[in-house]
């Protein structure tokens, strides 16, 4: 979209600013050669949302970043992570929990009636919840993102 | 056969901020008015301590230092994000749902379900599993026995499990006989008091009056909501409308007293309306500004006044609407008054996009790309990057909100700090 001034004029040329707010994003389909329109045209799809990927019940979803080391094999300090709070806990999972005052996540361990929350870093030790803690699930961690740059 | 379900969050705010600091379960919590005024949300435990709804913070300073209570501000981006959760789910379960407020909706169940209370069971466990905030469910064949069917979810929560199902005239009777008149849905104070005097206690009484008396002395809702708690459904459910008027009103921090300063307030109040009617779409076609001092202060001299404009062409222009407002308010101020609030409320709106009025308005259509622009930057910078230069420059005016929680669902650098 033109403005009607132009912004530069010379004798053979005019350029004309371009009105940013109206313009629209779409997924790019390829140069368009007259006479030869790309093949892809009819195979447009929408572009990767990753949000929509990672975010499947976005009234459920919650986020964190991470403080502490306790999971070093599984999560760096700094990383984003999402939590899905309408998920069931299964094996192996790592949940976000509130225990003592604070929130933390960690795996869920039964056994013997009993259960452990299980750091992921060794020289963390084991914690059992017991009836007397004041523990509660927000939900299931899905996804950790880590920048790079 | 009609039937409807009304859900109702248990003391809504302060369960918001329970969700992300776990550790205020169980111990009393309230939530301040804008700035920090008065308590207008309150947990169970701050209930039995005898705080009431509306107490001013002053007034009860010695009981929260001396139970430890914990207090917030007000922080309504938290809780419109999380009342948005809990509707969200809540409409997965109904075809029809009628928003009611930030804490409560109704759901029409009719022909939805051949156990409404083991599905009511269902949506009050995926609510509280997903968002964790704790809600009353009650159930009845019109949405007036619906509320009050909640009310009894709430007040009796161990033996209902925080669901009432009104099921049979036996349970109606009981559950009207139990509703004192001045807590029916509708009921205001000015009413109830009257009904009283009739000896009308009970939503059962009122059930019982001659419809011809209740018009007459209730008008035709009075006869509908009557109706309703017969069983007869009479209030329908309402579509999620857009607001048909927006107001901001705010206490001051100081009283002001310069015309200056006021206006600088009016001024900053339009463009937030002029920016929530831009968010609906909408234009308006009358603006209303008022001014009051401080009615507490007996000892000053006393002043409030009003005006109404109507517009010369439907606009949702921050900088029309800031024009108007402060035009009005040039014509109520009077010089010599220590003013303590101020608002601006527009009305009576019209879709952006009716093209018939602009075949009479004067408009400034550069108005309406300027002030997407505006909007855009402000949502993506800071709030309030840009402003109108009679708006505060930040400075002049601040709200008291001393006891914050953070944006933990709205804003990236506020979410939630796990412990590994």
């Amino acid at each position: 979209m033109k403005s009607k001034e132009p912004f530069i004029k010379t004798q053979n040329l005019e350029i004309y600013k371009v009105d940013g707010s109206k313009a629209l994003s779409l997924p790019y389909i390829g140069g368009v050669r007259a006479g030869f329109p790309s093949p892809a045209n009819d195979f447009t799809g929408e572009r990767v949302d990753i949000y929509k990927e990672c975010v499947p019940h976005p009234e459920a979803t919650y986020f964190a970043r991470v403080t502490g080391d306790s999971m070093n094999k599984d999560f760096q300090e700094g990383d984003l992570l999402i939590i899905d709070a309408s998920l069931e806990y299964r094996d192996n999972q790592i949940a976000m929990i509130f225990i003592d005052g604070e929130y933390t996540m960690k795996r869920i361990k039964k056994t013997d009636g009993k259960c452990f929350l299980l750091p992921s870093n060794d020289s963390f030790p084991l914690i059992e919840i017991t009836s007397e803690s004041n523990s509660q699930i927000l939900g299931i961690i899905t996804w950790s993102f880590r920048k790079h740059i | 056969m009609p039937l409807f379900a009304h859900i109702d969050c248990n003391n809504f705010y302060a369960s918001c901020e329970r969700v992300f600091n776990p550790s205020l379960i169980g111990v009393p919590v309230i939530v301040l008015s804008n700035n920090d005024g008065c308590a207008i949300a309150r947990s169970q435990e701050a209930k039995d301590l005898g705080i009431k709804m509306g107490e001013p913070l002053f007034k009860i300073k010695d009981i929260v230092e001396k139970h430890n209570i914990s207090v917030f501000s007000a922080n309504f981006e938290l809780y419109g994000d999380m009342s948005n959760r809990v509707m969200t789910i809540a409409s997965q379960y109904s075809p029809e749902v009628e928003i009611y407020s930030i804490d409560e909706c109704f759901l029409n169940l009719e022909g939805i379900s051949d156990n409404p209370r083991d599905y009511c069971l269902e949506i009050k466990r995926k609510i509280e599993k997903c968002t964790k905030i704790p809600v009353s469910i009650g159930i009845g064949s019109t949405k007036s026995l619906a509320k009050t069917a909640t009310r009894i979810a709430k007040k009796f929560q161990k033996k209902t499990q925080g669901i009432h199902f009104i099921d049979s005239e036996q349970k109606r009777i009981k559950a009207l006989k139990w509703l004192k008149i001045a807590d029916v849905w509708g009921i205001g104070r000015q009413y109830s008091k009257r009904l009283i005097s009739y000896n009308i206690l009970t939503a059962y009484d009122f059930t019982l009056l001659d419809e011809k008396w209740v018009k007459a002395n209730l008008t035709s809702v009075g006869l509908k909501l009557m109706r309703d708690m017969k069983g007869i459904p009479s209030i329908e459910l309402e579509n999620i409308k857009e607001k048909q008027s927006i107001s901001v009103t705010r206490t001051f921090e100081s009283r002001k007293e310069d015309l200056e300063d006021i206006r600088e307030r009016v001024s900053t109040f339009a463009c937030k309306c002029a920016e929530k009617l831009r968010k609906q779409n909408s234009l308006c076609t009358q603006i209303h500004v008022f001014i009051i001092t401080d009615y507490f202060r007996q000892d000053l001299s006393q002043y409030s006044n009003s005006i109404n404009i109507k517009l010369p062409y439907p606009t949702n222009s921050s900088i029309d609407l800031s024009k108007f407002a402060t035009m009005g308010l040039e014509k109520i101020y009077r010089q010599g008054y220590k003013y303590k609030k101020a608002g601006v409320v527009i009305m009576d709106f019209v879709p952006e996009d009716n093209l018939q009025l602009t075949l009479f308005e004067n408009r400034n259509p550069k108005h309406t790309l300027l002030m997407k622009a505006v909007d855009k930057m402000n949502t993506h910078y800071s709030q309030d990057l840009i402003r109108l230069a009679c708006q505060s420059p930040g400075k002049t005016w601040k709200m008291h909100q001393d006891h914050i929680s953070k944006r933990y669902t709205t804003n990236i650098n506020d979410i939630i700090r796990v412990k590994a």
